[in-house]
């Protein structure tokens, strides 16, 4: 195998009480912030920009290049903000990180706020999340007891406050202007760019907006150096990334591991797709990453070979779907969902996830016509690059996508009235349908009841 | 006009609300704290609650109701002591999600944002809560049940109604009430950090393996890149230069599209 893994994020996660201060601090926790407040904050971004780290929250924008777009000084505040509202659906490596390993998100934070010149930082947490919440925000009080926070950390001089704050159910706030919005107390929808967050950010004020996983990089940049850190991944994708399997696969989980693994390497380290069945279709980076297939299991997972083969790398969510699986119910889910999450600002999105919610259900149920799929495909057409943020572009990835690679299934639920898949054979454990036993046989919910 | 609370509770409220705004450079900030403070004091986003926001933060009530109405979280009518809500998204409804939604549905004799007549049980379709390696996942007052099936979840519902207590798979000892649970998203701390696992097993899967096989990240200094890809032919980075294909227009949300052909120019992402 080419390609092993490389727990760097990860690699505390298996001790006891491995949220703790001590046990961060027992294994190194905390190094890396002295070395940093002994660096000239110039040289810090440089050693960030120099790393190649790319935003891990799914865009993938150059982490140190971002943070050098902040303006020059001109006394007032600036502020870092953390997006800890993990929502894309098949994206679940923030939350167990910061389950697991909250001191090093809020010493990444600290790090990078210094070399930002930031006094005050928020982490933006999902509100859906408890548990880590409350991890988060013990962690943050934990450090400032201990001298991390607070005024003159560690004798440098250098002051910050850290503010936790719980969202409330949104996942258009995972972006980052929507997050600003929602973080001054208003209903979160996104901003026109220009002016950039760097610009003006939080309080129109100039604002670095990362992702958990990239502050999370951070620290071991800081404490082993860009060429370290370049030394894995590949040229353009460098470093390394927490994939999460999840799906029909054998052992899901997350695995660490340099960006440009495969999907192939990933199953067979995960023990393939669960027994007796074989890949159907999968995202490389969420619900809003085109859908591949077995085709693409040996693409490189780094952003330019995921964009070659069509696709997006996205936040490395793999969420895997055997042969068991109705991609139209797969589909259709998704899009209730974009749908239910549409802020409503602009028109592309929410009339377009309206309608093409609709026409997915009747497809699904046996109810759809031909002329349907051309509809669809039109709908995405007025969305894609004419929506205003990238949610709605997401909205039509897997639909163009699926109708690309599974036209074939589509027309056999319009032809053949109905889905021709069995859900039981795709869930985890055996079962008899509620519409089978009141005999009603069709699959999932009643058309139109999707979203949440 | 409704009045926002009165006597020692509006006292104690107030007390609450202060704390909350001095966090943030601007007071207004505190407004989804403030939010799920009064969820906490009411069990649901009451008139009262909004006029209590809009007084403390000088909005009038339509702007408040116009944030409490955007977030899912906030209840907008009384609701049960649990919020049980069980994740159709697709990937947990395709691994089982459907039917355990179906089963609590029709065992409970409720529907979707609805609640068992004696209070205990508000039913929700939930969208995906950030666990799909624990599928088919449900929270109960946002603490996640991982590894569900139609059985366990009816179980755990059955010992919420009985006055029991349930353990979460990843969470604290035992599940918080709907208006315990609110404070501590208004960022009043319970002291339960400390309670519960750091990592379940999916959690854990890669780096168990890494440490079967011996795989670890490469030392300092790097002798010998790893055999991946791109380090056959190194490239010297360009710092601030163009890296890669990225240079499109807004930021997406996480997992989102920045590759996509949007048909729009590009423009300086920050």
């Amino acid at each position: 195998m080419a390609t092993t893994l490389t727990p760097v994020l990860s690699a505390r996660w298996g001790v006891e009480e491995s949220w703790s201060l001590r046990a961060y601090t027992d294994n190194g926790g905390y190094t890396a912030l002295r070395t940093a407040l002994a660096t000239d904050p110039a040289d810090l971004i440089s050693a960030i920009k120099d790393s190649g780290l790319r935003g891990r929250g799914g865009a993938g924008f150059p982490a140190g290049m971002k943070w050098g777009f902040l303006p020059p000084s001109d006394g007032g505040p600036r502020y870092l903000v953390v997006n800890a509202d993990e929502s894309e659906p098949g994206t679940c490596k923030d939350t167990p990180l910061m389950m697991a390993d909250p001191h090093l998100l809020v010493e990444g934070t600290i790090i990078t706020a210094f070399a930002i010149g930031c006094h005050q930082a928020f982490i933006y947490v999902r509100g859906e999340i408890l548990h880590v919440y409350r991890r988060v925000l013990e962690a943050v009080a934990q450090a400032r007891e201990a001298g991390y926070l607070g005024t003159d950390i560690l004798g440098s001089g250098f002051d910050l406050e850290i503010v936790v704050h719980a969202g409330a159910g949104a996942y258009i706030c995972g972006e980052e202007t929507a997050l600003l919005d929602s973080l001054e107390g208003r209903r979160g929808q996104p901003r026109l760019k220009p002016p950039f967050p760097a610009v003006a950010g939080l309080y129109a004020r100039p604002t670095v907006i990362n992702n958990v996983e990239t502050i999370a990089s951070v620290p071991s940049i800081v404490a082993r150096g860009a060429d370290w850190f370049r030394s894995m991944g590949t040229d353009k994708s460098t470093g390394f990334g927490l994939f999460s399997l999840s799906g029909h696969v054998t052992r899901p989980g997350q695995y660490e591991a340099p960006l440009g693994i495969t999907l192939r390497e990933l199953l067979d380290m995960a023990g393939g797709v669960r027994e007796g069945h074989h890949l159907k279709f999968w995202t490389p980076g969420g619900s809003s990453t085109p859908l591949l297939t077995d085709a693409h299991l040996d693409v490189p997972l780094d952003y330019e070979a995921v964009a070659e083969a069509g696709s997006m790398l996205g936040t490395r969510a793999l969420q895997i779907f055997d042969e068991t699986t109705c991609v139209v119910r797969a589909i259709s889910r998704w899009t209730d969902f974009y749908a239910h999450e549409s802020c409503g600002k602009c028109t592309p999105c929410r009339e377009g996830t309206y309608w093409m919610k609709q026409i997915l259900a009747r497809i699904e149920h046996g109810q759809g016509t031909m002329e349907d799929l051309d509809t669809l495909l039109d709908v995405c057409d007025n969305i894609l690059g004419r929506a205003f943020c990238a949610l709605g572009d997401g909205a039509t990835s897997t639909v163009t996508s699926g109708i690309a690679l599974f036209r074939d299934e589509f027309a056999a639920h319009i032809t053949g009235a109905g889905c021709p898949f069995d859900p039981v054979a795709s869930a985890l454990f055996d079962y008899t349908p509620r519409a089978r036993r009141e005999g009603r046989e069709l699959s999932g919910m009643p058309a139109g009841t999707g979203g949440a | 006009m409704i009045e926002p609370y009165e006597g020692d509770k509006l006292a104690r409220l107030e007390a609450d609300a202060a704390a909350i705004t001095a966090r943030y450079p601007d007071p207004r900030s505190g407004l989804l704290p403030l939010l799920h403070l009064v969820q906490s004091e009411d069990g649901y986003v009451t008139g009262e609650g909004i006029a209590f926001c809009a007084r403390t933060l000088g909005l009038s009530t339509a702007e408040v109701s116009g944030v409490a109405t955007f977030y899912t979280q906030y209840k907008r009518h009384p609701c049960g002591t649990y919020n049980v809500g069980v994740c159709t998204n697709t990937l947990c409804a395709i691994m089982g999600g459907d039917a355990i939604f179906d089963e609590l549905s029709e065992h409970l004799g409720i529907g979707h944002d609805e609640t068992t007549d004696d209070g205990a049980i508000t039913l929700e379709r939930i969208e995906c809560n950030a666990a799909c390696d624990y599928a088919p996942v449900m929270m109960v007052n946002w603490e996640f049940f991982d590894h569900q099936t139609p059985q366990s979840a009816a179980e755990i519902v059955d010992t919420l109604r009985a006055g029991d207590q349930v353990v979460p798979t990843r969470g604290a000892d035992s599940v918080a009430s709907f208006t315990e649970m609110s404070r501590v998203l208004a960022g009043f701390p319970d002291g339960r950090g400390g309670e519960g696992i750091g990592a379940g097993e999916p959690t854990l899967v890669g780096l168990r393996l890494a440490k079967d096989k011996g795989w670890e990240a490469p030392e300092l200094p790097v002798a010998e890149p790893p055999p991946t890809r791109a380090q056959e032919e190194p490239v010297e980075p360009v710092p601030g230069g163009e890296q890669s294909s990225v240079d499109t227009p807004a930021a997406p949300p996480e997992g989102g599209t920045a590759d996509t052909e949007t048909g729009r120019e590009p423009s300086e992402e920050a």
